[in-house]
């Protein structure tokens, strides 16, 4: 198997510390045959540096209105963030530091006071088809059986609904929902649930897809399983990601980067680069590079909600 | 898929609902037999309080001579155009109302007030403008019919889950898109509620309208046979009225149940 070798002899196939440029430079001659990098021996870590900025985010200021106070309050201050074709990147930070907001504002659903924001070069004004959200909540519409929920998205842009299930169906397939079209939302669990909110992101194809703490609110057995799933559906389809969590481990086992986001206002802390080789399984998290990694991330948390007073 | 077993519903269920069935079915039983005793026993005054046999018997008797059909299609035309009308008007109307704050501000205290007139007061003004006629029975069964419409419309729109609207406008979904798709929907067991409630009051407009003034129609029958002492035709007319009244509640129920599949309570087939 592919991933035995990741569990039989995780030094091998991981790299400490900074990773030279050199490195990643060789690395992305191979990148086109990702899928074959396990038929041979180890290989070193491939990164996307050279890959195409799929969301650039420049100077990024997001503001909201204190209703208490009336006076308007600083949320998101100044983020830059370039995030490649194909990467998965994470944002973790104390709850309430703003990443919600940097994501809702990069969905379109916030306005942003400074800076910019461009999918594939075009700047952002609003929701678009070029970005799907899957937020915390499954949030499916009650009344529509699965396959109509998973084809919404294309429904709302203009799409006939022979031709989107048409288009939905590999998604179906990839995340397993086959068999279930024709339930209600109610009759599913929430781990469910919450696959067909994916599903319905996905069929849409967008540039980018952005989660919402997608697992905060599934018990913890649950959010487990999904994590290995949307790893393996990840690793499969090649989509470039941008999630917001507060689970470390989550960030650490998904990501290709994780950005730790201040307390609030929030600002860039840190971008940390995960330097451990895919396919991944879940087994990782044993490894003591994936421990050290989650140490890292933590004590930058930590350190700036000691100084911050965050919490 | 793996086959799962599922449990039959147990026979103490079933047991129960036909206990209860024919609980509820003995004491009407009871209640015809007993009255049906104190008239044939001559303990009440036939004029007043008639029986049983004899409402049967006048029923045969309106039906037979063909007043009865010749009522009820006055009676059904008045409260079809009027129920109808209620709908057509008071769905955009609670819809408006409950999605335009700025159409709530104007206009929701002036039908607030509407609402809190009696409108069957209003009557004598209605035969003086739309005469003894249909008419003038229409205006009424609209007038009641369209207030429950209106609110309960008017209170599904508000009831919208906002992370619906969230997810929609997401993915990029149009004013016009997020009505469609999130609000109408929300709105539609709201809308057989409105329904039921709305046929009641109707029901009880055409009847009360057409007592009040009619000259002609269900209402007016009974009002004639009361008036010349015709107990037994009285019952049979009300009779008449709470069948139809039961009926029209029964299929609405059953419309109902028939879009609120997706919620899951019970799986009525």
């Amino acid at each position: 198997m592919k991933n035995g070798i990741a569990v039989a002899n995780p030094e091998s196939n991981t790299l400490h510390g900074v990773v030279p440029s050199t490195v990643a430079s060789q690395a992305i001659g191979e990148l086109e045959s990702v899928a074959n990098v396990h038929k041979d021996a180890p290989q070193p870590v491939q990164f996307l540096d050279n890959r195409p900025v799929k969301l650039s985010v420049k100077n990024l200021v997001v503001g909201y209105l204190d209703k208490q106070s009336g006076h308007t309050m600083v949320a998101v201050d100044k983020v830059t963030l370039d995030i490649r074709e194909g990467e998965f990147v994470t944002i973790v930070g104390l709850s309430g530091c703003g990443k919600s907001t940097f994501l809702n504002a990069i969905a379109g659903l916030v306005k942003h006071q400074h800076g910019e924001i461009k999918v594939n070069g075009r700047i952002v004004t609003g929701p678009g088809m070029d970005r799907a959200v899957v937020f915390q909540k499954a949030s499916l519409l009650p009344w529509r059986k699965v396959g109509r929920n998973i084809t919404y998205g294309l429904e709302l842009s203009g799409m006939k609904q022979a031709d989107a299930r048409e288009k939905a169906s590999y998604y179906v397939n990839l995340i397993r929902l086959n068999g279930f079209e024709d339930h209600y939302p109610h009759q599913l669990s929430g781990g469910m649930q919450q696959r067909v909110n994916l599903a319905r992101a996905l069929a849409c194809d967008p540039e980018v897809l952005l989660l919402d703490e997608p697992f905060a609110a599934l018990d913890a057995i649950t959010r487990e399983l999904m994590q290995n799933e949307l790893l393996e559906l990840c690793e499969k389809v090649g989509k470039t990601v941008l999630m917001v969590t507060h689970q470390i481990d989550e960030a650490v086992l998904l990501s290709d980067r994780v950005i730790i986001f201040s307390s609030r206002p929030a600002y860039v802390l840190a971008d940390i680069r995960i330097p451990i080789r895919r396919p991944r399984k879940s087994l990782i998290k044993d490894s003591e590079e994936f421990r050290g990694l989650m140490n890292e991330i933590w004590r930058v948390i930590e350190g700036n909600a000691n100084i911050g007073g965050g919490i | 898929m793996r086959k799962v077993t599922v449990f039959p519903k147990s026979n103490a269920a079933k047991k129960e609902k036909i206990t209860g069935l024919l609980l509820g079915a003995s004491v009407i039983v009871l209640f015809l037999v007993g009255w049906e005793l104190l008239f044939q026993f001559k303990l009440v005054n036939p004029i007043f309080i008639s029986a049983p046999s004899r409402v049967v018997l006048a029923l045969i008797t309106i039906i037979e001579d063909g007043s009865l059909f010749q009522n009820l299609t006055i009676s059904a035309k008045e409260f079809a155009f009027g129920y109808g009308a209620a709908i057509l008007v008071g769905f955009p109307i609670g819809i408006m109302l409950g999605w335009f704050k700025l159409i709530r501000a104007a206009f929701g205290p002036f039908i607030a007030a509407m609402q809190a007139t009696p409108r069957i007061a209003l009557m004598p003004l209605f035969i003086i403008w739309f005469g003894l006629g249909i008419t003038s029975k229409i205006v009424i069964v609209l007038l009641s019919a369209i207030f429950p419409l209106i609110v309960n419309l008017q209170v599904a729109m508000t009831t919208i889950d906002n992370d619906l609207i969230h997810v929609a406008r997401a993915y990029g979904a149009t004013r016009w898109q997020v009505f469609r798709s999130i609000a109408l929907p929300t709105s539609l067991p709201f809308l057989i509620t409105g329904l039921r409630l709305a046929a009641g009051r109707g029901l009880l407009g055409v009847i009360v309208a057409e007592v009040f003034g009619g000259a002609a129609g269900i209402g007016y029958m009974i009002q004639y046979a009361g008036s010349t002492f015709q107990t037994d035709k009285v019952f049979a007319g009300v009779l008449v009225v709470a069948v139809t009244g039961i009926t029209l509640d029964f299929t609405l129920d059953r419309l109902g149940r028939h879009f609120d599949r997706w919620r899951g309570e019970a799986v009525a087939h």
